[in-house]
């Protein structure tokens, strides 16, 4: 089969298909995406400051002791967490609920399904545009409603429990499509004969869901809340777009901080320190996240 | 086919969902018609529902004038525009290329340690970019690709491609490879098993992973605001741009870029729907 012979005939040799077909995208996330990230380690444990001529001087573990004990990273991680429990707890119930409407066949399904879906797809920029132009004060909707009752014109990202409600709504908004669209798939994979057994049997509705469709639908509905809270978590352009931050550091959500820290005071191996306990967490998350994916799959045969 | 739980439900059933459905979809709804108001209605109090359509903030993208004054000039927009297609075009197209060909082999010939390269391929995909964004934003400052469409187009081919290569995995396993091996044992060679038998089925896979990574493409936010200059600058780069300070928010201006992209999505989300689900995961749940 194989007539070449040398360097191309051991090139080509069949035991080698499987790295040669893998050898460029490897090689290419190794140089754009890995060995920068190593470098970047590397600078974790100077001092080093991007807007400065002064040369990186080695200095052990310090960026990591000032990350953990002197900064407000803490604070910032408790503004994630809220953020991410909130919106992840909003977009599970409401998507749940949305998943149950469209778990029947009904006419004009796909074209509602389409309307519901498209929050979805749009950028973060667009989303962060539309409830900027709800929330605005004088001419917004919001604050006209609230008008309506109070006489007096309504700024809710001024205020810190508002902005952080404010991102909060926008980002369930815009992902209460994808938990749906996971329940969905948990729902019409439930197989028609059990409901059928039940209603003969007289079982209730609860007990149905419980015993019957719960139990189809929890392993996605896990996957759903690892996926949501790993995004989540990341959530920057939003933020960037409706408060920058702001007011104060109410809204200063980690990879906002992370990117004040690089970009603005030009902290520059301080932030990659900071990123390195970020890049911890989201490693963990993602492994549990790819665990119960193996481990439904395996159930699935 | 096992038989699916899916009930019938008639035309209340539709009411009911429609209703849920405008509710939903009502900010989309409500940019649309600030695209079409006059600014004038924009800034009514109460809002104006019934108007008068008016297509100046399309024409406004592209030509402005300044306050007071009748003289029209460029906004440079279509240059955004096109930056936008031509990244999100370029890159797609190189990580498709390469994200196939490495789901191909993933698929088919595992090496040891398979699962872990794709661990790692996912990893890189699911880190916060702001924290990888940093050294290569030094590392492109050194080189002088900052602000060149070669940068730009090299890192979103990577960011592309471990979706790329997930997504298109996911295709190939779902294949028979019963009919790969027939065909070999009938002689053919790898290649043509590879183009003439594996690419033809999963052609609406790879339309699916494109679609869906000229999307996420286009979306990016982040790496474009960091890394292009203003000869490279993207869409929703533009769009923060235009929203600049806290006052005079020029809203008709902003729902009207939205709504150029609007069109396409629409039109998407409804004809990949039964890929929306593997697309929205990075290919790590079929169904």
């Amino acid at each position: 089969m194989n007539r070449n012979t040398g360097f191309i005939g051991w090139f080509l040799d069949p035991k080698r298909r499987g790295p040669l077909l893998i050898a460029p995208a490897i090689i290419l996330l190794l140089l754009v995406n890995i060995v920068p990230l190593m470098w970047s380690l590397g600078l974790s444990f100077f001092k080093f400051r991007a807007n400065q001529m002064k040369p990186p001087s080695f200095s052990w573990f310090y960026n990591y002791e000032k990350m953990l004990t002197k900064e407000n990273i803490w604070e910032s991680l408790q503004t994630t967490g809220i953020v991410v429990a909130s919106s992840v707890f909003i977009q599970m119930i409401l998507g749940f609920a949305l998943a149950m409407l469209f778990a029947k066949k009904f006419p004009l399904r796909r074209i509602i399904l389409m309307l519901v879906l498209t929050p979805m797809m749009l950028s973060y920029v667009a989303v962060g545009i539309f409830f900027k132009l709800f929330y605005e004060p004088e001419f917004g909707l919001l604050s006209q409603f609230i008008q309506i009752f109070t006489g007096e014109m309504y700024v809710l990202l001024a205020t810190p429990a508002g902005a952080l409600l404010g991102v909060i709504v926008a980002d369930a908004w815009q992902w209460t499509p994808f938990v749906m669209l996971l329940s969905l798939a948990g729902l019409v994979s439930v197989p028609k004969y059990l409901y059928e057994a039940a209603e003969i049997d007289r079982i209730s509705w609860w007990r149905q869901f419980t015993t019957i469709t719960f139990p189809y639908v929890r392993s996605l509905l896990l996957l759903a809340v690892l996926f949501r809270t790993i995004e989540t978590f990341k959530i920057f352009d939003l933020v960037y777009i409706l408060t920058n931050g702001g007011p104060g550091t109410a809204t200063e959500t980690i990879a906002v901080l992370v990117y004040r820290m690089a970009f603005q005071y030009f902290r520059t191996s301080n932030s990659t320190a900071l990123g390195y306990i970020l890049i911890f967490i989201v490693i963990v998350l993602t492994s549990l996240y790819l665990y119960v994916i193996k481990k439904r799959e395996s159930a699935d045969i | 086919m096992r038989k699916r739980a899916i009930g019938e439900a008639g035309w209340g059933w539709t009411t009911m969902a429609a209703i849920v459905g405008f509710i939903y979809f009502f900010p989309v709804l409500f940019m649309i018609l600030t695209a079409f108001r006059s600014r004038m209605d924009t800034l009514a109090t109460p809002p104006k529902w019934f108007f008068s359509p008016t297509l100046e903030n399309f024409y406004h993208i592209f030509y402005r004038s300044t306050a007071g004054s009748t003289e029209y000039f460029a906004t440079g927009f279509h240059m955004y525009f096109f930056n936008s297609i031509y990244i999100a075009g370029v890159s797609v197209l190189l990580a498709l290329i390469i994200g196939t060909l490495a789901a191909y082999g993933f698929s088919r010939y595992p090496l040891r340690g398979n699962d872990t390269y794709l661990f790692i391929i996912l990893t890189t995909r699911m880190l916060p970019p702001i924290i990888v964004i940093i050294p290569i934003f030094l590392i492109f400052r050194l080189t002088g690709l900052a602000g060149s469409y070669t940068g730009i187009i090299l890192l979103y081919t990577c960011f592309n491609l471990p979706f790329s290569i997930w997504m298109m995995k996911s295709f190939f396993d779902e294949l028979n490879t019963e009919i790969e091996d027939a065909a070999r044992m009938d002689g053919s060679s790898e290649r043509s098993v590879f183009f003439g038998i594996c690419i033809p089925q999963v052609k609406a896979g790879l339309a699916a992973t494109s679609v869906f990574a000229l999307i996420l493409t286009w979306n990016e936010f982040l790496f474009a605001l960091l890394l292009t200059g203003k000869g490279t600058r993207t869409m929703p780069n533009a769009m923060a741009r235009t929203i600049g300070g806290e006052i005079n928010v020029d809203y008709g201006l902003l729902a009207a870029m939205i709504c150029f992209f609007l069109v396409p999505i629409l039109l998407i989300t409804y004809v990949l729907q039964n890929q929306l689900l593997r697309g929205v995961t990075f290919g790590t749940i079929k169904k």
